[in-house]
């Protein structure tokens, strides 16, 4: 395992998800966790696709090492918020229960040998949602793909804005996407991956100004949510109703891609990107020179 | 039922019985004034008791005030309007009003959430909840502002964005996220006031903005009271102590450097005097307006970055 991986673990400890068993949520089939693991975490039997920790994305993305960055960005508590608890609280629960310091992970690194900077959102910390910190480390690494014109990939999930942190985690959504329209107008490909759940805040505002829009099989994507549209119209919703699948159907996203292809995919599109940046330089050299003979 | 509009009958009742006293005497029917002047004393007191410190839910309510002023009726105080519709690609949503506007001779895109202020019209407009749709007209008016080289100004007032089968159908997110992408780029001054109720992405889609204003009573929230409630207890009726914790008023947004500029209300609220706060709106408005012209467009979208890239810095801890 890369020593990045151990990142907030002491040594020797196992991760707290390291149960030897795993009972698919879907069809209820048990899986043995290292056979679970081997699949990507793809329920062996159905194909479900669990819901992965940032730590176990990134070790199934990258090439090898990952620089992490941002990660002294911690969380505090702006607005003095208590409900069952104090929000700290919340924070350094979640913290122990997913061994995160906050709800995405962003750094540099290599993927199918294309340098990229990479963010990672993990549900497993307070559903993903998003609030200062991970607004802060998402813009860091909007900016930092700036300055080294990398490409650069997003993996979402999350349930929307946090709400503990009010209005200052829906400006989060505007800070974003300042960040984006600078990486868009240096010509650096973004590229989001939207995993399950994609929704609110996050979906409505970096997550859909992305270049290129792959979204993994039958993940829940959507701005409101289930819950809140049946309450709404008081009736239940067909099961496909804001799937991956529902939404290439409506045109929304580009592609739906299955976990076991997700890599080879992206690495194609980098490639792809990664022509196009070296037309782009043949061509701005080769007018200079046209320029130069001319005189 | 609204609360302020329950708390408002005692004091329109007695508002009434002053009336008829002041009549009686005018027509001298015996001299009345010192209990017209008891009752008024009175009236001022409740007045003060019910308004004069309001708790974050009771504002709320004030904010959804069904006669409290709408995007429409500050339009009308125009000195000119020409209204725009359409999204160019399916329908018009009349959740959203916009188009070529003047004030003080200033010409300028005005764009506005226009909830109903009655039942029917609420239908029609879907209680100020916006489609997709609506969205996209946002977004082709703030892209024709930009080139025309005219300020926008927006009126912020919804609930939230709409959440309806259709709307998800429609890429309510990608509409949602294409307005932030539009008013972050725009070449323009941008000056967008929150005039009653500021709910989450569907409220911040109007809501980036160089100059954020806000009217005393209103509130802008990350979520809806009732929707922060179901996020986070799964039960809506706590909406009272979500708006409680939320810091959802101009006041606490104002302190977080979210809102630049509170606008007063009189007291009881904006609809006990419609044509002074909009008229007073208007002139913040024009003033900001104003100030903005200094910047040359590069000067104006740089020190829009930075203000919302510093938005939650104190929030999170760790520097550069």
């Amino acid at each position: 395992m890369p020593d990045w991986l151990s990142f907030g673990r002491n040594k020797g400890e196992a991760a707290p998800d390291a149960a030897l068993w795993n009972k698919c949520p879907k069809c209820g089939e048990v899986l043995y966790r290292r056979d679970l693991a081997a699949n990507l975490f793809v329920c062996t039997k159905c194909e479900h696709h669990f819901r992965m920790t940032a730590r176990d994305r990134i070790a199934m993305i990258v090439d090898g090492d990952f620089e992490e960055i941002a990660a002294d960005v911690l969380p505090s508590d702006p607005l003095g918020w208590v409900d069952k608890k104090p929000y700290p609280a919340k924070l350094a629960a979640d913290a122990e229960k997913a061994v995160l310091s906050e709800a995405v992970v962003c750094g540099y690194t290599r993927i199918g040998g294309f340098d990229v900077a990479l963010g990672v959102m993990d549900f497993h910390f307070r559903g993903g949602t998003m609030g200062s910190v991970v607004g802060e480390r998402l813009t860091r690494l909007f900016e930092g793909a700036r300055e080294r014109r990398m490409p650069c990939i997003v993996f979402t999930a999350s349930g929307g804005a946090r709400m503990e942190e009010g209005m200052l985690a829906l400006m989060q959504m505007a800070k974003t996407t300042a960040a984006v329209t600078r990486l868009l107008d240096e010509r650096n490909l973004f590229v989001a991956v939207l995993t399950d759940p994609t929704t609110g805040g996050v979906s409505a505002s970096f997550a859909f100004e992305a270049d290129v829009i792959v979204a993994e099989s039958r993940a829940m994507i959507g701005f409101a949510g289930r819950r809140v549209i049946e309450q709404t119209i008081r009736q239940k919703l067909p099961d496909q109703f804001q799937t991956a699948e529902f939404l290439l159907e409506k045109g929304h996203i580009d592609m739906v891609v299955d976990r076991h292809d997700l890599k080879a995919t992206l690495v194609r599109i980098l490639q792809c990107a990664s022509s196009g940046a070296a037309r782009r330089r043949r061509s701005s050299t080769s007018a200079h020179a046209g320029a130069g003979s001319a005189s | 039922m609204n609360l302020i509009v329950e708390r408002e009958k005692g004091l329109l009742e007695l508002e009434r019985r002053i009336n008829d006293l002041r009549s009686a005497n005018v027509a001298q029917l015996g001299d009345m004034s010192s209990e017209i002047a008891a009752l008024e004393k009175k009236y001022e007191q409740i007045l003060h008791e019910v308004f004069g410190a309001m708790s974050p839910w009771e504002k709320v309510q004030m904010a959804r005030h069904p006669n409290r002023p709408t995007a429409l009726d500050y339009f009308s105080a125009f000195e000119r309007f020409d209204e725009l519709h359409g999204d160019r690609h399916f329908r018009d949503d009349p959740a959203i009003a916009g188009g070529f506007a003047r004030v003080g001779g200033i010409d300028f895109i005005a764009i506005g959430q226009q909830r109903g202020r009655d039942t029917k019209e609420n239908i029609r407009r879907n209680f100020g909840m916006v489609t997709p749709e609506g969205y996209r007209k946002v977004k082709r008016l703030a892209n024709l502002a930009s080139r025309m080289g005219l300020p926008i100004v927006t009126l912020v007032d919804t609930k939230g964005a709409d959440p309806g089968i259709a709307s998800e159908e429609h890429a309510q997110s990608e509409a949602i996220a294409q307005c932030l992408y539009e008013f972050t780029i725009a070449r323009v001054p941008i000056v967008a006031t929150i005039i009653g109720e500021g709910g989450s992405g569907g409220a911040l889609a109007l809501a980036i903005a160089d100059r954020v204003l806000m009217l005393e009573h209103s509130v802008y929230s990350v979520a809806s009271p009732e929707g922060a409630a179901a996020i986070l207890w799964s039960d809506a009726s706590k909406a009272d102590e979500a708006a409680a914790r939320l810091k959802l008023t101009a006041q606490d947004l104002h302190r977080f450097g979210i809102v630049d500029t509170i606008i007063k209300e009189p007291l009881g609220g904006a609809h006990r005097d419609p044509a002074g706060v909009v008229a007073r709106v208007l002139e913040t408005i024009v003033a900001a307006i104003g100030e903005l012209d200094g910047f040359d467009e590069q000067a104006l979208r740089d020190a829009r970055y930075a203000k919302y890239r510093r938005m939650g810095a104190d929030a999170s801890q760790g520097g550069r």
